[in-house]
């Protein structure tokens, strides 16, 4: 056991925790964009920067191990002034979107906006991915991309190396004109993306979203929110029911302990809750490269032989 | 450089790939090599051959494709084959670079990183090739010119042209 | 083959004997030559067709059957690289400068056959009353303490046998057979070598942190990835002496436990890496590499792995990132590379001219090589000047030497008659340090404390001609070209200060402009993840310092003191 004084309480945690667990642990929330506490920490927003045993050169409260006697600060007026800095150069590369933004209400780069008191643009200069928001990648039935509000936290394609064989995302180009891309730079649909949704189940901003929920236009506040598990397999992955009036709609959630998340569990817990049942997509590979096709909530679900087997059955005992 | 050949040509040249990928496939750590076989050989990374690192190599595409666009050496596009670059480090900045690279500019028609559409010539920007003492300092197919001015870059220029426009392209390819 | 000391011996003495005449009187002179010709085989002078006249000599040679008479050696930097293509004639040191591929036919017929040097080609400054200084007399050489780049120069780096004639590999014999890895790492530590790549971390720390660090395999790493403009220190002593690494790296694999050990080259150097690769192949073939070194159970491997052009590698999680055969992204620390480095485990990373000295430290002791340098930052320091100064070359100076005797009396002052403005140091982490600073001796914490920084080496003069804030936006530029885009204040921070930086050189800069770039650097400078965006503020912060007059004229009065910024060109006045 590690015993540390955050903001003047001192704390225990246990060894090899990062200060940013130990001060979460103890109620002490220390602003983070890129921090999953299901990955591996980044270090890349800045934004968790904190004050180390009074020293003037801030440390990363994610990626900076507790030690015994450590003394941490977490909100003094130098502290805070660096995060808001971090947060306007944020701002002064995102689109102003936040009325029609699907995120608005859960969109952490908003609420550390509101927090700090940070507006947008202050800097007339260059714009990644436009000055306007828009969805960039409309390909996917699934998925809805927006580079132009892209922070470059790193979520998205940490959580989809998490499974080896998907490791669709990457970072892509350098400097400035980083960006995330799929593969070789394809559409989620010419790509190799299995439409799982771990990635916009991190994505703390309003760059990847849930197609489907952002059709029926709810916004989480709006919503009775919900949680269940996924039947489909034993890992029983979490998904979010968000209901408003009579439209009830599911979204995957941040996969956690291993659990995968996958398309097929995603359409099963769709078919089991949903207000609709809407056309469900695979993807097929043709001439023309990868494409989703439309199919059949049977062969969705793959229940085809299930569903021919008790028909054989049951016209079996019904003679 | 065979980024202007026929298919058949260049079905060896995969072929040829392949078996430089399979010595070092079971390496350790072989992307850049592979990357660096693949740029050297093709002139760029080609699309389809950056699948077959992927591959051989056992990465997922995106990391290829992550890698290729990070470092400034690897190109998606072919490069020409006269491959013209200007240092634009700090001693042959202050030594005049940009003049010669507008000079280049102009006379080829074709912007810093551009490669003309006949496939005869590059132009890119490179940062230092550590012949300080020479800068201003312009490189064609890695072969160093020193002490360039405008008037230099201008003889320079005409001499590829004659060079290269003159000549059937099969002549370079290796 | 396997080696031991007595072969190497053997080859030392048998190679000594043939090199007399370079200066290295051998016991047995045994001196077959009349003359031995030196040309400079370094980039360079390569690019100023060095290949060409060593061959049209050896042509002439050949031609008249005087192989016996006359050595032709190929050999690294001579250091006055502003010179080339250098070829010096020995007995004498005789310095020929700027030659055409023609001249070499008259030093052969006049110098080589009829012993009467060609005195108009023949460098000025060391042309005396009474006949000519030798190349280590010329006052460029003033100064110069040559430790690092010891062999550079005499001997042709292509061949094995000539750096073990001067006590090459005696240093990797007497660590192995002599000496424990604590005492290895005792001498180092106690020489108080400090890294040369720039960062000045004491290098003994470095390799007992590593040692110290629990792991069954543990990686040395050579930092040569030279991406600073205007820095060519490294591929220098690559190309001129690359087995002083190879048999330093060796030492440090011995230290550590270490059996493998990679080279991480800009591929931007072809020349330095067919060297070291060459070199490689020979210390693998006499068992200087390789299993059982030295019979004594000790094994190191070496292998090169190329760069592909990103600044951002030169930072250590990045380079390791690259070698990997990942995107060059720095990671934050901790773990420490001595820890945690390579594929996850202990790894040492020194750059090319810190080991370059490690041998010379293990031959002469800790004390010998304190006996330069200033108490904190002992030994020499390799620098390539350039830019506006009359010396263009790589020179290597005992710490604590001055900037103004590097630039007036080394350099040779600047050329045309223009005024000094500037000496750059650091590349784009470093500043712009001006004419009131000059007397600053060179050290790791002299030049940390006037806001530069020693960096890599690279040392860069500025005349009058040369606008301040122009600089600055080049080195901005740079910094946002190289940045690696992974955190917010770097990615995103130096753009913005580029921009800044843009308007005001095109003359709509405001009196918002320069509060904005400091609040700017400071955010970048506190939060970045690596060095490079820690320091990416420098260039800006250290013109602001000592050019700030250049800043307010560009703002307030939409002119360029320099006439540089052409879209200021209308209000163009010349200031003296």
């Amino acid at each position: 056991m590690i015993k540390l004084t955050i903001n003047g309480q001192k704390i225990a945690a246990e060894d090899g925790m990062s200060i940013l667990d130990a001060a979460l642990a103890h109620g002490i929330e220390i602003p983070a964009l890129c921090h999953d506490p299901d990955l591996k920490p980044e270090s890349s927003c800045r934004l968790c920067l904190v004050e180390v045993d009074g020293r003037p050169w801030p440390r990363v409260a994610c990626g900076t191990p507790v030690r015994d006697g450590m003394v941490v600060e977490t909100n003094t007026p130098e502290i805070r002034e660096i995060r808001r800095d971090i947060l306007q150069l944020l701002l002064d590369n995102h689109p102003n979107d936040c009325l029609t933004c699907q995120k608005a209400g859960e969109c952490l780069l908003q609420k550390y906006a509101y927090e700090y008191g940070v507006t947008f643009r202050t800097h007339e200069g260059a714009r990644r991915g436009g000055e306007r928001a828009r969805f960039t990648d409309t390909s996917s039935p699934y998925i809805l991309r927006d580079e132009s509000k892209c922070i470059l936290c790193g979520k998205c394609i940490s959580t989809c190396a998490e499974l080896n064989e998907r490791s669709v995302l990457s970072f892509a180009g350098r400097g400035f004109e980083t960006k995330v891309a799929a593969d070789r730079d394809e559409t989620l649909e010419a790509s190799t993306c299995v439409s799982c949704g771990r990635c916009v189940a991190v994505c703390p901003v309003g760059a990847l979203i849930d197609r489907r929920v952002r059709e029926k236009k709810i916004r989480p506040w709006e919503a009775d929110r919900q949680t269940i598990q996924c039947k489909a397999c034993e890992y029983g992955c979490e998904y979010e029911v968000l209901e408003k009036g009579s439209e009830r709609v599911i979204r995957p959630l941040s996969p956690s302990e291993g659990r995968p998340l996958c398309l097929k569990g995603r359409l099963f817990v769709e078919a089991e809750v949903s207000s609709e049942l809407r056309t469900p997509y695979k993807k097929e590979e043709t001439e023309k490269g990868r494409k989703f096709v439309r199919t059949t909530w049977i062969e969705a679900l793959e229940l085809d032989g299930i569903l021919d087997r008790i028909a054989h059955t049951e016209s079996e005992s019904d003679k | 450089m065979v980024s202007h050949i026929n298919s058949e040509e260049r079905q060896k040249e995969i072929a040829a790939f392949e078996r430089d990928l399979e010595r070092i496939k079971d390496g350790r750590g072989m992307l850049m090599l592979a990357l660096h076989l693949a740029q050297n050989r093709f002139g760029y990374v080609p699309s389809d051959v950056q699948r077959i690192i992927a591959d051989t190599l056992k990465v997922p595409l995106s990391t290829v494709y992550g890698v290729v666009t990070f470092y400034s050496r690897f190109t998606l596009i072919p490069r020409g084959r006269c491959d013209l670059s200007i240092c634009t480090g700090t001693t042959c900045y202050i030594q005049g670079a940009e003049e010669l690279l507008k000079e280049a500019e102009e006379t080829l028609g074709i912007k810093d990183g551009e490669t003309s559409p006949d496939g005869n010539f590059s132009l890119s920007t490179t940062r230092c090739v550590g012949a300080c003492s020479l800068a201003p300092v312009v490189t064609v197919n890695g072969e160093v010119h020193g002490r360039m001015t405008v008037q230099e870059m201008k003889k320079l220029l005409a001499d590829l042209k004659k060079q290269y426009l003159s000549q059937p392209e099969s002549n370079e390819d290796k | 083959m396997s080696m031991t000391f007595e072969k190497l011996k053997e080859i030392r003495e048998e190679t000594l004997n043939r090199m007399n005449l370079r200066g290295f009187p051998s016991d047995k002179p045994n001196a077959p030559y009349r003359w031995s010709v030196a040309i400079c085989m370094e980039t360079s002078c390569m690019s100023s067709k060095s290949p060409q006249i060593k061959q049209r000599l050896l042509d002439l040679i050949v031609r008249d059957g005087k192989e016996n008479e006359i050595e032709v050696v190929g050999t690294g930097c001579f250091g006055l690289c502003e010179a080339g293509p250098i070829v010096i004639v020995r007995p004498g040191d005789t310095f020929y400068y700027r030659l055409d591929v023609e001249d070499i036919d008259r030093i052969y017929e006049s110098h080589l056959l009829g012993g009467e040097p060609v005195r108009d080609l023949i460098y000025p400054e060391s042309i005396t009353d009474d006949g000519y200084l030798s190349y280590f007399e010329i006052p460029f050489m003033a100064h110069q303490e040559r430790v690092a780049l010891r062999s550079s120069g005499h001997i042709d780096p292509e061949d094995i046998r000539e750096y073990i004639a001067l006590g090459g590999y005696e240093a990797l014999y007497k660590a192995l057979v002599e000496m424990t890895p604590d005492d290895v790492i005792d001498v180092i530590t106690e020489s108080g070598l400090r890294g040369r790549g720039g960062g000045g971390f004491i290098t003994g720390r470095k390799w007992r942190a590593t040692q110290a660090s629990p792991g069954d395999e543990k990686f040395i790493i050579c930092n040569a990835d030279e991406g600073e403009p205007g820095a060519f220190m490294d591929r220098s002593i690559l190309e001129g002496d690359p087995h002083s690494v190879i048999e330093a790296m060796t030492i440090a694999g011995y230290a550590i436990g270490s059996d493998q050990g990679y080279v991480y080259v800009r591929a931007e150097y072809p020349i330095a890496v067919e060297r070291l690769e060459k070199a490689i192949g020979q210390a693998n073939d006499l068992g200087l590499l390789g299993a059982n070194i030295f019979g004594t159970g000790f094994s190191f491997n070496l292998e090169i792995r190329l760069g592909a052009g990103a600044f951002v590698c030169g930072e250590t999680t990045a380079l390791a990132a690259s070698i990997e055969g990942r995107r060059g992204m720095p990671r934050s620390r901790p773990p420490y590379s001595a820890d945690k480095g390579l594929w996850g485990k202990p790894t040492m990373i020194n750059n090319v001219e810190t080991f370059a000295n490690v041998p010379y430290i293990i031959l002469n002791g800790a004390e010998a090589f304190k006996k330069v340098g200033t108490e904190n930052s002992p030994g020499t320091k390799v620098l390539a000047l350039s830019g506006k100064i009359k010396n263009v070359g790589l020179v290597e100076i005992p710490m604590g030497t001055t900037l103004r005797q590097l630039v007036e009396e080394i350099g040779g002052g600047i050329p045309n008659g223009k005024a000094f403005k500037a000496v750059q140091t650091g590349g784009p982490s470093g500043g712009c340090i001006g004419p009131e600073l000059l007397d600053t001796p060179i050290d790791f914490d002299r030049l940390a404390e006037i806001g530069s920084m020693m960096g890599p080496g690279g040392m860069i003069v500025l005349d009058e001609d040369v606008c301040a804030v122009d600089v600055a936006r080049f080195y901005m530029d740079f910094i946002v070209d190289e940045s690696c885009g992974k955190c917010t204040p770097c990615r995103e921070g130096t753009k913005r200060m580029l921009e800044i930086l843009i308007d005001i050189t095109e003359g709509r800069g405001d009196e918002t402009s320069i509060p904005r770039l400091e609040r700017l650097a400071r955010t970048t400078e506190l939060a970045s993840l690596c060095g490079l965006g820690q320091t990416a503020a420098n260039p800006i912060l250290s013109t602001l310092k000592s050019f700030r007059d250049e800043y307010e004229a560009h703002i307030k009065e939409k002119r360029c003191p320099a006439g540089v910024c052409k879209a200021l060109t209308n209000n163009l006045t010349k200031d003296d």
